[in-house]
């Protein structure tokens, strides 16, 4: 379990900006807790919590706040990050923020009545959205920030000194990469000013959730960053084993690294090839796209399904390797490395690749920081940070790979990353198939893993115990804990709240795009449309993953 | 109607009713516009991509602009955000147009029960095939395809066939 830091409500900004100077500036999370169901009593109904990382990126803290009016300061001067997670608290909890610069909805929808996340809310009252935020004003605070707009006497806005156009970039837009929304007030071709509308996606992974049993959750997972649903398992059954206390057998480790790295690599190529596409490459997109059906192929022959595998369980993962798994493992490594080479060599010396990529979409290390942007969009600024090699998990240490980095944080360097990445997955690929453990993929432990079917058709006791973890759930000691690991889009965390039940009383996904997409705004501003789309491209968001 | 290795003399008539001949030409002439949201959209780029290659099937002509496509396939998770905006699209596509449902999700919420998820995309607009799957495979997606055309050539699409239905979204 996580070490809970609990400070009184009138300390927190004392305390968090003491830690901030001490060199906790990554603000991973903000979340809130309902404790109105929690069986043992708490201070208070409502709690705030604050996940931040070191500079370092080796320790992270948690802080726990009661609070007794549901009322709080914003830390949105401190982490830019800050500003669309708390508008998320607000929206999910109703907890308001003082001096935040712009608190509304972000997930639900405009007409939205009440919140839900607090425990008083059914999960199933849906509400009909009739018509779509126009978000101009938003839009206008935005421009009166800039100096684009001024307010005239009356209340209206008028435009200071330019022709303001205004166009919606999605949600149904080919190149908006699923549904997100950017509103963009241009100048000619350039961007003035956006504002990006998220939550089109918002499928109440985190309410639904509280419903289910830790390994029916599983499926949920799969379907937040669904372009490697098995990294999303891993993170999450892993952040309940830890909970558990227990460790998984050193073959499962060496399963789920080499998954995780194919993963990464399942992800990588689709955002290659539809960055290439974005830009007019689609010769790219056949030659990406290839090899990932070998992926699903494979993945499909091991897991059942091509997309949403649902491989992992809590204490390891439904079945072993298949025979023969390593030589199809081999060959689609060989095709994904064809792939790689054929696009590299149409794009790698191609001069219209870098004249539309080099510092286009640019982020300094600095703001990405801020914005705690994670993974290969955050490695492209030049910061060396990778779960991988900072915090270690799995026996990552003892492989040999390169952390890739780039230097400027432009379009080029989130592509080239994501390059190199594919290399360095395979390298690891190989290391783990060279020496992957002999052994049980379970842990052999009653109250977490099945039993054998045998055991549950010929004896009473497993018969028993598999009724019992069916429908009861394994059941996680009470606590509560933040884990997290190197997904392939970056860090991607679970904070769970257990009761001691089998059912979880609460999920907070930490979710790499969220944070990506928040910088995203700011980092068109200025820019060309056409490079507003490949900035977009580039970041790789996923929609699933975002709005959960 | 086989036309095709047939020396056909410039001067000759050919017969035939004029729906039938309609929908010999729709059959092999669908656009389909993408409206894609979720693990779905993957799904439909790999229809899309070399393997499954919808182009075999003459509905390659991928539009994202509602106004030049005919069939509509929401291929993903609806929720209430979304549904003005996909309501508009249906809307904005011009007649004879056809909807294909790809997806539990789409179909009726799939596993999504909760308060931010519409339970199927039939509630604000009209839908003609269903496919079910958590994705469909592509062949699923295909094999609706395949059903569509047959159906258009047969003229089993009645234009008045959605004249009552009632979209949700229309309550105001
Ligand atoms: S049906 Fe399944 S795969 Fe398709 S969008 Fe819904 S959850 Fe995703």
């Amino acid at each position: 379990m996580s070490e809970i830091l609990t400070v009184p409500h009138a300390k927190l900004h004392a305390f968090i900006q003491n830690k901030y100077a001490d060199g906790f500036i990554y603000l991973l999370d903000i979340t809130a807790i309902d404790y109105s169901e929690y069986i043992k009593n708490q201070e208070e109904e409502f709690a705030l919590v604050y996940i931040i990382r070191h500079q370092n990126f080796k320790e992270h803290i948690v802080i726990k706040t009661y609070l007794n009016t549901l009322l709080s300061d914003s830390v949105s001067y401190l982490f830019k990050g800050a500003n669309w997670l708390e508008r998320e608290v607000f929206d999910q909890y109703g907890i308001v923020f003082k001096n935040h610069p712009n608190l509304r909805r972000i997930l639900n929808h405009k007409e939205f009545v009440g919140h839900p996340l607090r425990k008083s809310y059914p999960i199933t009252k849906g509400q009909f959205l009739y018509e779509t935020d126009d978000l101009m004003d938003e839009m206008n605070n935005r421009l009166l920030s800039k100096d684009v707009v001024c307010k005239l006497e009356s209340g209206n806005f008028s435009e200071c000194n330019k022709d303001l156009m205004f166009l919606n970039l999605g949600p149904s837009h080919p190149a908006s990469h699923g549904t997100i929304r950017t509103y963009v007030a241009l100048d000619g071709e350039t961007i003035e000013c956006a504002v990006s509308e998220i939550g089109y996606l918002h499928r109440g992974f985190e309410k639904s959730c509280e419903n289910h049993t830790y390994n029916q959750i599983v499926p949920y997972t799969d379907r937040l960053n669904y372009c490697s649903a098995i990294s999303n398992n891993i993170a999450f059954v892993k952040t309940v084993e830890d909970m558990l206390g227990v460790e998984i057998s050193k073959r499962a480790q060496a399963i789920r690294v080499m998954l995780l790295e194919l993963s990464r690599i399942e992800d990588h190529v689709v955002c290659l090839a539809a960055v290439l596409v974005d830009m007019g490459g689609l010769t790219n997109y056949w030659y990406m796209y290839n090899p990932r059906e070998d992926i699903y192929d494979l993945l499909s022959k091991l897991t059942g399904a091509r997309l949403t595998n649902s491989y992992m369980r809590v204490g390891g993962m439904t079945n072993d390797l298949y025979e023969g798994f390593e030589d199809d493992l081999k060959e689609v490594i060989k095709k994904v490395q064809y792939g790689v080479q054929e696009t590299l060599s149409l794009i790698k010396h191609n001069r219209i690749f870098h004249e539309r990529t080099q510092n286009v979409g640019v982020i300094s290390a600095e703001d990405a920081l801020s914005y705690a942007m994670t993974g290969p969009n955050l490695r492209a600024c030049g910061v060396t940070f990778d779960m991988r090699k900072d915090a270690p998990y799995y026996g990552y240490e003892k492989y040999a790979f390169d952390v890739v980095v780039g230097s400027v944080g432009d379009v080029y360097d989130r592509v080239m990353v994501r390059f190199g990445e594919i290399d360095e997955s395979i390298k690891i690929i190989e290391q783990v198939m060279q020496n992957l453990p002999e052994g049980e993929v379970n842990i052999q432990d009653a109250s977490i893993t099945l039993p054998k079917k045998e055991a549950v058709y010929t004896t009473i006791e497993g018969a028993m115990n598999q009724f019992k973890l069916v429908f009861e759930g394994v059941k996680v000691p009470m606590g509560e804990h933040y884990g997290s690991i190197e997904a392939t889009n970056g860090e991607l965390g679970f904070f769970i709240v257990s009761d001691g039940s089998g059912t979880p009383y609460k999920v907070k996904v930490k979710a790499p795009s969220f944070t990506a997409m928040s910088a995203y705004p700011e980092m068109i501003e200025g820019a060309q449309l056409a490079d507003a789309i490949l900035t977009l491209g580039s970041l790789n968001i996923i929609a699933g993953e975002m709005d959960r | 109607m086989e036309l095709n290795n047939v020396a056909l003399p410039l001067d000759i008539a050919i017969t035939t009713k004029l729906d039938e001949a309609i929908g010999w030409a729709r059959e092999s002439s669908l656009w389909p516009m993408i409206f894609g949201t979720a693990c779905c959209a993957i799904e439909f780029m790999s229809v899309a991509a070399s393997k499954y290659d919808i182009s075999r099937f003459g509905a390659e002509v991928v539009r994202f602009s509602p106004r030049q496509a005919d069939l509509l396939i929401v291929a993903g998770t609806i929720t209430y955000k979304q549904g003005p905006i996909l309501k508009q699209i249906y809307e904005q596509m011009s007649e004879p147009k056809w909807v294909v449902s790809m997806g539990a999700c789409a179909c009726s919420g799939g596993f999504y029960d909760n308060y931010t998820t519409m339970q199927g995309i039939d509630e604000i607009i009209p839908v003609d095939l269903y496919v079910g799957g958590c994705p469909p495979r592509p062949e699923a997606l295909l094999d609706a395809l395949l059903r569509l055309q047959k159906d258009l050539r047969t003229n089993k699409y009645n234009p008045d066939r959605h004249k009552d239905f009632k979209s949700k979204l229309d309550n105001v």
